[in-house]
């Protein structure tokens, strides 16, 4: 168990830069998302934390000592691939054996401990199987177990959940994290999938373009997004464009109430973000109140309890806004149906542009 | 890292000595005329044979029957068989692989044991497209079965006809095209690999162009080693045709 | 079956096997066990056992093996090299085509070739000899079954490369990582993945090549002109009439290469269960 800190670290493919001075400090035993859309460099970072791609600049240390020279093998950390990383000569057991076997270890040895992790991923049934004769969920399992026989100081995950479907994925994802607590081992996981770094993150750390957004809390993430990147690829909701203006923000005709415009310069560009659950719907007859939308429904998705629905504006075709509804109060709000879209002033984020 | 380093080099470097010295030294001898005389000689003597030309012309004919042969009784019978009667895929695949097991000579001798007649079939050069047929067989079968396995013959057929096509519209229209470049390079092979045969040609006394340039060998050697090289020149633009128009079927390896 | 034109043309394919595939083979079979005056008879098969055929069956034997271990091991190192992360990319290209074209350029030309670069009077021969090399004083003989697996190691080798490629990129480089990640040497990688997985594909490469070398004729023929005695030069003296001998015993000949093949076929098929039990569905 141990820190890991990433400073400065860059990467740059034939001139094109993929990873631009990324600092990241991780605690003892902290688990951290990457997350980002793909080709945003996140998998470079990881894999030049795992040591197999050396940076062109910057140095990882873990617990204090620089390894960023030290080949993969030296280096202790576990690994889970996206997938088919496990060996298919070997049966589930030898597989965990694997990294204890080359160590020099006493079959005994390799052994006990292998069956215990296996037993941890609950798998014990399995381990005379080979890979081709497990599920894909199950493959990861025993992906896990091997990254762990090794006693690692850290664990990288590369996309580990992203090839298996949706139920086993939930499923895995907990069980991850369960083990992570259990152990208590430093890990860092790579995913695109927003609901799942918010889900078992203790920070998540949102990247783009080579750069790091934001390192946050999965709740600060949500509540209070860095910029409108972070705004849009977390979770759902409207962003605007627009000009600050006192405590209102002007987008294109209309004037909008966000208190947090006030702590903008008037008249600098800036981003208004607001959530779905922020936002109410009434049914429009007539009168339009100041600082509320008028508009029209275009779509409703049915999501269980709530059900989300898309507003266009009125006077703006380009504007859409997002409201989630009790799914039994969604029956007023069909598809053509004209409503009025309204917030509280302190509900949306306003964001530099 | 999975680098190449100082053993990879020298393996490489020892592969192309291997393979590009008999070349070179081929290439120079077909130039000698006798003590240090160098010249074009022997390639002028060939161009003037009119026995090259002959053989080489009826090796063209003979690859160009076996593979019209091998594409008229092999794609349909394929096509048909996945269609209809999976249950005689064993039996395709033993027939494939018998000309495998059965090495050409060994077929040659079954042959010569087995027909001693008629005339119009035995007496004719073209009775060597019968074992050409098989030696391009178990090429041309792999290649189309991989064909096949990736196009889901039954699925398609069934979306066809939900599409109003006919059996044959949809052979024409879907299946052939898609076995295209499975086609092509099974055709391609099989020319070169006729083209250069030896072993039926040789027993069974017909004048194929192999069979000229052993002729040849026995008495002039330079002239075989101009033919020689002329006939690697010729199966190397054979099989750049086969990796040029069959190619871009594997994505081009990549750095990450 | 639906279709009389399916019918019509699975029918005509499996008859021209038959015809024409089959029925010679079976008849080698019959031929080699009736006598001239058509009693049952196994004296060609006794035959066989005389030192002239026993020895062409043994050094056509040796050859195939010595010429598809070689063509096995260069081979593969060539299509591992070329397939390493920092192989210039025109590499792969260049031996791809290289290869297609050398692994054809067997029979006839390919022997010429030799003999026009290590023959007696070879431009090798005669160039090693000014610099003082005697290869043929040395005990070396491009007409002797170590000159021979030189010369099928030129279409052996190439084949190799061509059917190892894919078997090679199959090879998933996250095993190479997952190995390296937990501490394994690139030895033990090798040992313990990498090898295992490809010992199928090994093993089938192997067949072929062997079955390639066996069967060669042209090349051999070209070469030895009766110095060394070969299972396929042996048939073809018997069929054209270059020996006495009668043509009973070229059947029993290739009812012998028939038999070697199918038992080497048995064999890899046995064995490649064996390597390969890891990934066969239970």
């Amino acid at each position: 168990m141990a820190t890991v800190d990433i400073k400065g670290v860059r990467k740059s493919y034939s001139g094109r830069e993929v990873l631009s001075a990324i600092d990241l400090a991780m605690g003892d035993g902290e688990l951290i998302c990457l997350l980002g859309p793909s080709g945003c460099g996140k998998t470079t970072l990881l894999r030049i934390v795992a040591g197999f791609i050396q940076p062109d600049a910057g140095q990882v240390l873990v617990a204090g000592d620089d390894v960023t020279k030290l080949p993969t093998a030296r280096r202790r950390m576990g690994m889970v691939f996206q997938s088919y990383s496990l060996f298919p000569n070997m049966t589930a057991l030898d597989n965990v054996c694997f990294g204890p076997r080359v160590a020099g270890q006493k079959r005994d040895v390799q052994l006990a401990r292998a069956r215990q992790l296996l037993d941890m991923v609950g798998l014990s049934s399995h381990e005379a199987k080979f890979p081709h004769q497990l599920s894909g969920g199950q493959q990861q399992r025993v992906a896990l177990a091997r990254a762990l026989a090794v006693q690692p100081q850290v664990l990288l995950l590369d996309e580990p959940l992203s090839a298996l479907d949706a139920k086993v994925r939930v499923q895995l994802r907990e069980e991850i994290r369960r083990i992570q607590r259990e152990t208590g081992v430093t890990t860092m996981l790579v995913t695109h999938d927003q609901e799942e770094a918010l889900s078992i993150s203790d920070r998540v750390a949102v990247m783009n373009g080579g750069r790091l957004l934001q390192v946050a809390t999965p709740a600060a993430i949500y509540r209070e997004p860095a910029d409108g990147f972070v705004a849009r690829f977390i979770g759902s909701g409207a962003v605007f464009a627009g000009q600050a203006q006192g405590d209102h923000v002007r987008v294109a005709d209309f004037t909008l109430p966000a208190h947090a415009a006030a702590a903008h310069p008037r008249g600098e560009p800036v981003e208004m973000f607001i959530r779905p659950e922020k936002v109410q719907l009434t049914p429009r007859n007539g009168h339009i109140p100041t600082g509320a939308l008028a508009g029209e429904v275009r779509e409703t998705i049915f999501l269980g309890s709530l059900t989300r629905v898309r507003i266009a504006v009125h006077g703006a075709t380009d504007l859409h806004l997002w409201a989630d509804l009790a799914s039994e109060h969604a029956e007023d709000f069909k598809p053509g149906a004209p409503v009025v879209a309204q917030w509280d002033a302190s509900a949306p984020r306003v964001m530099k542009a | 890292m999975n680098r190449l380093g100082l053993g990879g080099w020298a393996i490489l470097v020892l592969a192309a000595i291997f393979f590009i010295t008999p070349l070179v030294m081929t290439a120079t001898f077909s130039f000698w005329e006798g003590g240090d005389r160098y010249g074009f000689d022997s390639y002028r003597i060939l161009l003037h044979s009119p026995k090259l030309f002959e053989s080489a012309w009826l090796s063209i004919q003979l690859s160009l029957a076996s593979v019209l042969a091998l594409l008229v009784l092999l794609v349909p019978a394929m096509i048909f068989m996945n269609l209809y009667a999976p249950r005689l895929r064993p039996v395709f695949e033993f027939m494939a692989t018998l000309p495998f097991v059965v090495p050409a000579i060994a077929l040659v001798a079954g042959l010569s044991a087995l027909f001693t007649g008629p005339e119009w079939l035995i007496g004719t050069p073209f009775y060597l497209v019968v074992p050409y047929f098989f030696l391009g067989l178990p090429y041309a079968y792999r290649a189309i079965d991989v064909g096949l396995k990736s196009i889901d013959l039954d699925t398609l057929t069934e979306a066809g006809q939900s599409l109003g096509a006919s059996l044959g519209q949809i052979i024409r229209l879907v299946v052939l095209p898609s076995l295209r470049s499975a086609m092509l390079g099974s055709a391609l092979l099989t020319l070169a690999v006729v083209f250069g045969e030896f072993t039926f040609a040789n027993v069974l006394l017909f004048h194929t162009y192999a069979v000229y340039i052993n002729e040849i060998g026995q008495h002039d050697p330079t002239e075989a080693a101009a033919l020689s090289v002329a006939s690697f020149l010729l199966t190397w633009a054979a099989m750049l045709g086969v990796l040029v128009l069959g190619g871009g079927r594997r994505p081009a390896v990549g750095g990450r | 079956m639906r279709s009389p034109l399916a019918v019509f043309f699975i029918v005509l394919f499996l008859a021209v096997n038959v015809l024409f595939m089959l029925a010679p083979t079976a008849m080698l079979a019959i031929q080699a066990v009736f006598d001239d005056d058509g009693a049952f008879t196994l004296e060609y098969f006794q035959a066989l056992a005389q030192y002239q055929y026993a020895s062409s069956f043994e050094n056509s034997l040796i050859l195939s093996l010595l010429s598809a271990t070689v063509g096995v091991i260069a081979g593969g190192l060539i299509a591992f090299a070329v397939l390493k992360d920092d192989a210039p990319r025109w590499l792969r290209s260049v031996v791809t085509s290289f290869s297609a074209v050398a692994a054809n350029f067997a029979g006839v030309p390919l022997a010429f070739s030799f003999i026009a670069t290590l023959g007696t009077l070879g431009l090798l021969t005669k160039l090693l000899k000014t610099w003082g090399i005697d290869i043929y004083a040395a005990g070396f003989s491009l007409y002797s079954i170590g000159g021979l697996t030189l010369v099928y190691s030129y279409f052996q080798i190439p084949l190799m490369v061509i059917i190892f490629f894919p078997a090679l990129e199959a090879l998933r480089p996250s095993w190479r990582e997952a190995a390296e990640n937990l501490g394994a040497s690139t030895w033990q990688y090798w040992r313990l993945v990498g090898l295992p997985v490809l010992a199928p594909s090994l093993l089938a490469a192997w067949i072929l090549l062997f079955g390639s070398a066996f069967s060669a004729y042209g090349t051999a023929y070209a070469l030895t002109s009766g110095n060394i005695a070969l299972v396929t030069t042996e048939i073809s003296a018997v069929l054209s009439g270059n020996v006495v001998s009668e043509p009973q015993i070229g059947a029993a000949l290739s009812v012998g290469m028939i038999v070697v093949m199918v038992l080497v076929l048995l064999a890899s098929n046995l064995l490649s269960a064996r390597a390969a039990r890891w990934s066969v569905k239970s």
